[in-house]
């Protein structure tokens, strides 16, 4: 890197040689590890997918086959995807709409408010995912106090726990924070004197809004959307613990396929289909995110 | 930047976003303000207020299955925290410093595990583990068990990623300058990243360990299809408790954890503050007046 101006080309090149060996070398321990408990494990899904279930359980590795896949479309399992995917969406939808204006509020303050409000949204971010989720089993329950609350103040009693809507207040409390940050991170980085020069040219507040600080804080947007919409889609832990038995959610029933069911080929063409809109929707995020700036 | 100018004090507009602000901060902290009252709470049954003890505090010292899932936890977290920083600013460093064929590919590899979701890396480790004990038991006739080593395993296994990540957005703010600067006057290459790279990482390495520590801490589902009998960690001994029902006891045994949290949340910000200034100190001296 830093050679003399003199030195001869060959030489030049022998070090760049030297250099990329060194960086190849640095990276070759993750790399190797990576390789075998993340590529390899994920060869096998894929072999496992094609394999076939025997009567007793088991997997077997000859005669591959599609079947594991035709059962995706089945209207079951079709139902189960789609369930799964508009409670993922309905939860990103929300916590963006709540987080946009609080991150908001969060990047206009002054500098020592401003890092005061942040660190408490750091704490629910970093505290333990289980027990927030449990708390809302203790807050929703049918003798919890939102309950006896409504009791008290003369009402019926209130059954949430095990519904559909309890399993969303979980995913949008558990994946809230995943949203605030990148959109205040968008937010506090923005150029604030755009919005000044669109007032000063006439435009109103909503017009400046839509026009510039929208347009400028969407790689934010983006980034949050995509960082709540891939766990809640995969949620396995919210549903078990706030879900009911009837409403089977992708994560819980790819769980089933392993640990009850004993179909490891379903389970497996299961992982490798969320895999693949997952996949999805990060291109489509990557893609838009390159056509700002 | 302050935008002060930009919206006035006291419009309707700010007295909403206030508003705002205030509900969500009241939606984070009030459920895990109530369980916390609740863990203190003497009755057996959660849902009724008795009288403050410290009763299911000394249950859950008593406890051996908490107190074993403890212990498989914070090893289970140090090994996956110490080897995953190591190979995650390796690979931050690989990836940001240097340019060799197969690197884009390498780069690929290590986003991977970020954006797959818990439950397919759990398939995908589980699998991996099951079929590679068959072929070591068919090779070698050794047959080793699920327990403390896979969850080790598995863990590094997602947290080399994130550490990698937060270690290169850091590497990727750094002056060049500074390292070419090192080596201009000399220093070998060890001796630039001993003395200029790595206390100006410091900070990216420190939080990514951190993220890892919190990661392993917090890990349920991949750890459950991961683990032995007789050696679960303190999440998935809990997730076992909470399926079936809520109890005093997790109620304990949740404060203690939120606790642990909040310990990690502290260090991690001390540490950020100190660094910060001495990174700041370190960059007036570096700087070339």
């Amino acid at each position: 890197m830093a050679l003399p101006e003199t030195a001869a080309p060959e030489l030049e090149l022998d070090s760049r040689r030297a250099e990329s060996r060194r960086g190849f070398l640095i990276g070759l321990p993750a790399w190797a590890y990576l390789t075998i408990f993340f590529a390899l494990p994920l060869v096998i899904v894929l072999v496992y997918s094609f394999a076939t279930r025997s009567s007793t359980g088991r997997t077997q590795l000859t005669g591959w086959n599609l079947d594991s896949y035709r059962r995706l479309v089945d209207p079951f399992v079709f139902e189960v995807f789609q369930r799964s995917f508009f409670l993922a969406l309905t939860t990103t939808l929300i916590c963006l709409l709540v987080s946009y204006p609080f991150a908001y509020y969060i990047a206009t303050r002054g500098a020592r408010l401003r890092n005061i409000l942040l660190v408490m949204v750091m704490i629910p971010f970093w505290s333990n995912f289980l027990v927030r989720t449990y708390a809302w089993k203790v807050l929703l329950g049918s003798d919890g106090p939102i309950s006896q609350l409504s009791q008290a103040l003369g009402g019926e009693p209130i059954r949430l726990l095990f519904t559909n809507t309890a399993v969303l207040i979980g995913l949008v409390y558990g994946f809230l924070p995943f949203m605030v940050l990148p959109l205040y991170a968008a937010l506090e980085r923005m150029d604030w004197s755009l919005v000044e020069a669109a007032r000063d040219l006439y435009a109103d507040g909503w017009t400046a809004f839509r026009k510039v600080t929208w347009p400028l804080s969407r790689p934010g947007v983006i980034a949050g959307s995509i960082l709540v919409f891939v766990p809640a889609l995969g949620a396995y832990v919210t549903p078990a613990i706030l879900g009911g038995a009837r409403t089977t959610l992708v994560g819980d029933y790819i769980v089933d396929q392993f640990l009850a069911a004993r179909n490891q080929p379903f389970g497996s063409a299961l992982s490798m289909g969320i895999m693949l809109v997952l996949l999805a929707a990060t291109v489509i995020y990557f893609r838009s995110g390159a056509k700002e700036v | 930047m302050s935008i002060s100018a930009g919206v006035r004090p006291k419009s309707p507009t700010e007295r909403m976003l206030a508003g705002n602000a205030w509900l969500v901060y009241a939606f984070f902290y009030a459920p895990i303000l109530v369980l916390i009252v609740f863990s203190f709470n003497e009755n057996n049954n959660v849902g009724i207020w008795t009288e403050p003890s410290l009763r299911w505090y000394r249950d859950v010292l008593a406890n051996d299955a908490v107190m074993s899932a403890i212990r498989v936890s914070l090893i289970v977290a140090a090994i996956s925290t110490v080897v995953s920083t190591i190979l995650g600013t390796m690979t931050a460093l690989s990836l940001e410093r240097f340019r060799y064929r197969g690197r884009r590919a390498f780069d690929g590899l290590v986003y991977l595990p970020i954006i797959i979701p818990d439950v397919t890396m759990a398939v995908m480790l589980l699998l991996f583990f099951a079929q590679s004990f068959q072929w070591l038991d068919a090779a070698l006739g050794w047959r080793p068990s699920f327990g403390i080593a896979t969850i080790s395993l598995s863990h590094i296994a997602f947290n080399i990623s994130f550490v990698a990540v937060v270690v290169r957005a850091r590497l990727g703010q750094l002056d060049a300058r500074l390292e070419e600067a090192a080596a201009d006057l000399y220093a070998t290459r060890w001796q630039a990243f001993r003395r200029v790279t790595f206390p100006l990482i410091a900070p990216g390495v420190v939080g990514g360990a951190l993220l890892a520590l919190t990661l392993s801490l917090d890990d349920v589902v991949v750890t459950s299809f991961v683990a032995g009998p007789g050696s679960t960690t303190l999440p998935v001994y809990v997730f076992g408790l909470v399926r079936r029902g809520v109890t005093p006891l997790i109620n304990a045994v949740s404060t203690l954890m939120l606790v642990a949290s909040m310990v990690l949340i502290a260090i991690s910000l001390g540490f950020q503050r100190t660094s910060r200034s001495r990174v700041a100190i370190r960059e007036q001296e570096l700087e070339p007046n």
